[in-house]
C-alpha cells in the first residue's frame, strides 16, 4: 500500500479501516422534450404543466424516444472513453409509488446504451483512475409535496418522463475526498459536452453512494446504500459518517446490514429508509411497448469527431503550449467558460500575450472577485477583451501594477475601455525622468537622517522608493525611481 | 415452476393490491395453473435462438427533440378523484 491510500485509512479501535465507495450518478440529460414524450423538461412551470398523457400513463399511450436523448447519452459514453453498446434494450423497473404513474420505470438493465469506461482524477498528491462500470437511460420520476396537507400528498409530474443518465463507477474511491474529487471531475466533463448542466440545486446531478469498510487487503465488506446526496459537501460528510458508523457496528462485534440509508443534512448523519421487507424488488422485465435500441456506427462516429475537447485535453495543451503549471492548468479547465475566457485573453491581441501573466490575472484577481461577488465567470463585468487590454498598458509599461488592479476595479465597475479610461484619468506610469527626479529630490530633502542611513543599509533604498511611488499617486514607474534613488543616495 | 402461500402474499403486496387469508389459497391455484400453461413452452428447444422483439424487421421509431406536447394539466388531472391548486391529490404516503 503507496502512502497516498495509506493516509487514507480511518482508525478503529482495532486498527486502521479501509473505506470502498462506489458512486451512481443520476444525471438529468440536456434536452427540450422527454424521453419518450413531447412534453417539456423546463424546470419550475404551474403543477402538472409540462405533462402529457404519456407521461401521466394514461391507457394506451405509447412511448416513442427523443433522438437527442440518445445522442446526449453516446456523447456522454464517448466522453467517458467508454464501451458503446450498438444495441441496447430498454426494461420495465417495477414499483409502486404515487409520482410513478406507470407502476414502472422505463430503465436499461441487462443491456445499457454505455459500457465500460474511465474518468482520470487529479487529487494533490495523486491521479486516480476510476472505472465506469455503465451508463444507462432511464425516466425521471415525479415528485411528491408531503407538507401541504395534514392526510394528503401532492403530486406534480413536470418531472415524469424527463430523461437522466445514470452513470455507475466501480468501486475504485477510498476516500470522501476521492469520491467528491470524481463527482466534481464526472460534472466537468458532462458541462464540457453539454450533456447535463451539472445544476445539483436544481437536483439536475445527484449521487447514490455506496460505502463500505474494510480491514486493508481483505475482501470487500457489506455495502450500504446512500441515496440522493445532491451537494458534494453532503457527499463528504456522508461518506464520513457512515464509514464511522459501520466500523462501530463490526468493532462491536455486529455484522453491517445491507440497506438503503438517507443521509439528514440537518443531523450531518445517515439513517435506515427501507424495511427488510421491502427490499428491491423490481421485476425487471424488457418493456414490450419499445423495440431494442440499435444504432449505426456512422452516428457514433460523427458524434466523436463532434466532440468538443475535453477537460483532460485542454489540460494538456495548456501545460504543452502555454507552459501553465498543472496546478493553474486545472484550475482553469474546471470550467469550459473559465477555460475560453483565458484563452481569449491570451489570444485576443494583436500578438499573443504572456500566458502565466494571464493565468494569473484571471485566477487570482478575476475568479477571487467573482467569488466575492458570487458571480458566474459569464456574468463578469470585465470581459476577455478589456483583461486583455489591461495586460497590454501593463507589459508596455503605460501602467503599474499597482495601477492595473486599479483600472481592473474601475472597469468592474463602470465598464468602458481599459486605455481611455488611463487616458482620462491620467493613469500613465511616470517614467518622464525629469518628473520623478523632482520628487526623488523632494523625499530626500524631507529626510535627510535616512538618507545618510541609506548609505550603510541599502535596504532602506526600498523605503524611500516606496515613498517616491506613493508620492506619484502609484503612477512613477518602479524601475525608474529606483535607478535615480541610487544614483542620489550614492549607494 | 409453482409458487407457494408466501410467494403469492409477496406479490400481491408488491402490486399493493389487498389480499384476504382466505383468498390466498385460491389464487395460488389460479397462478399455478398460468405458470403451467406458460410452462409448454419450455417444450421448444430455443437454444442458439435470439429473442424475437418484432413480428416484422423494423427499428425503432425515434421523435426529434421538439417539445409539442404537454400543457394540457387540466386534462390531465380531469379524470383525478382529488386535486388541488393543479396538483394530484393522494392519501398520504409518509409518517
Amino acid at each position: 500500500m503507496d502512502a497516498a491510500a495509506k493516509s487514507k485509512l480511518i482508525k478503529g479501535s482495532t486498527g486502521d479501516w479501509e473505506i470502498v465507495i462506489g458512486m451512481e450518478v443520476h444525471a438529468q440529460v440536456t434536452s427540450q422534450a422527454k424521453l419518450f414524450s413531447g412534453a417539456s423538461t423546463a424546470f419550475g412551470g404551474e403543477p402538472n404543466a409540462h405533462v402529457s398523457l404519456i407521461d401521466a400513463a394514461m391507457p394506451g399511450m405509447l412511448p416513442v424516444i427523443n433522438e437527442e436523448c440518445v445522442a446526449q447519452a453516446v456523447r456522454t459514453g464517448l466522453g467517458l472513453k467508454a464501451q458503446i453498446n450498438l444495441r441496447s434494450v430498454f426494461d420495465r423497473k417495477n414499483y409502486f409509488y404515487p409520482d410513478l404513474p406507470q407502476g414502472y420505470q422505463i430503465s436499461q438493465y441487462k443491456s445499457p446504451v454505455v459500457g465500460e469506461g474511465e474518468v482520470v482524477v487529479d487529487l494533490p498528491e495523486e491521479t486516480i483512475r476510476v472505472g465506469i462500470e455503465r451508463l444507462h437511460l432511464e425516466q425521471d420520476a415525479g415528485k411528491s409535496l408531503h407538507d401541504r396537507h395534514p392526510t394528503m400528498s401532492f403530486v406534480d409530474l413536470n418531472r415524469s418522463g424527463v430523461a437522466l443518465m445514470e452513470i455507475v463507477s466501480k468501486p475504485d474511491l477510498r476516500s470522501p475526498e476521492d469520491a467528491k474529487a470524481y463527482v466534481m471531475k464526472l460534472r466537468s466533463i458532462l458541462r464540457y459536452l453539454g450533456t447535463c448542466d451539472g445544476d445539483m440545486e436544481k437536483g439536475n446531478l445527484r449521487a447514490d453512494v455506496n460505502v463500505s469498510v474494510r480491514k486493508p487487503g481483505a475482501p470487500l465488506g457489506t455495502r450500504c446504500e446512500i441515496k440522493n446526496v445532491n451537494s458534494i459537501r453532503f457527499i463528504g460528510q456522508a461518506i464520513e459518517h457512515e464509514a464511522r458508523r459501520q466500523i462501530e457496528i463490526i468493532e462491536d462485534g455486529g455484522a453491517i446490514e445491507q440497506e438503503t440509508r438517507l443521509f439528514d443534512p440537518v443531523r450531518g448523519e445517515t439513517r435506515s429508509m427501507r424495511s427488510k421487507e421491502e427490499a428491491h424488488d423490481y421485476r425487471y422485465f424488457p418493456d414490450p411497448d419499445l423495440l431494442p435500441l440499435e444504432l449505426a456506427p456512422e452516428f457514433v462516429e460523427a458524434l466523436r469527431t463532434s466532440l468538443p475537447e475535453l477537460p483532460d485535453e485542454k489540460k494538456h495543451r495548456f501545460v504543452a503550449d502555454y507552459a501553465l503549471s498543472g496546478y493553474d492548468a486545472d484550475v482553469l479547465v474546471a470550467e469550459r467558460e473559465s477555460a475560453e475566457f483565458f484563452e481569449a485573453v491570451v489570444c485576443g491581441g494583436a500578438s499573443r500575450r504572456d500566458a502565466k501573466t494571464a493565468a494569473n490575472w484571471v485566477i487570482n484577481e478575476l475568479f477571487g472577485r467573482l467569488n466575492k461577488e458570487g458571480r458566474e465567470i459569464g456574468a463578469s463585468p470585465v470581459g476577455a477583451e478589456q483583461l486583455g487590454i489591461i495586460l497590454d498598458l501593463l507589459a508596455e509599461g503605460t501602467i503599474s501594477g499597482k495601477i492595473a488592479k486599479d483600472v481592473f476595479e474601475i472597469v468592474w465597475n463602470e465598464g468602458g475601455d481599459p486605455r481611455a479610461i488611463v487616458e482620462a484619468r491620467g493613469l500613465k506610469q511616470v517614467t518622464d525622468t525629469g518628473e520623478i527626479e523632482r520628487a526623488v529630490d523632494a523625499i530626500i530633502a524631507a529626510n535627510p537622517d535616512k538618507a545618510e542611513q541609506a548609505k550603510t543599509k541599502p535596504a532602506v533604498v526600498g523605503w524611500f522608493v516606496g515613498q517616491v511611488i506613493k508620492s506619484s499617486g502609484g503612477k512613477a514607474n518602479p524601475q525608474a525611481v529606483n535607478t535615480l534613488l541610487r544614483q542620489k543616495l550614492g549607494v | 415452476m409453482s409458487v407457494d402461500a408466501d410467494t403469492v402474499r409477496r406479490i400481491a403486496h408488491l402490486a399493493r393490491i389487498a389480499v384476504a387469508e382466505d383468498e390466498i389459497s385460491h389464487l395460488q391455484g389460479e397462478l399455478n395453473a398460468i405458470l403451467a400453461f406458460v410452462e409448454q413452452l419450455a417444450a421448444v428447444d430455443v437454444a442458439n435462438v435470439e429473442p424475437m422483439t418484432s413480428v416484422t424487421p423494423m427499428a425503432m421509431k425515434k421523435r426529434p427533440d421538439v417539445v409539442t406536447d404537454g400543457e394540457i394539466a387540466e386534462q390531465v388531472l380531469r379524470n383525478a378523484p382529488a386535486t388541488q391548486d393543479g396538483f394530484f391529490l393522494v392519501p398520504k404516503v409518509v409518517e
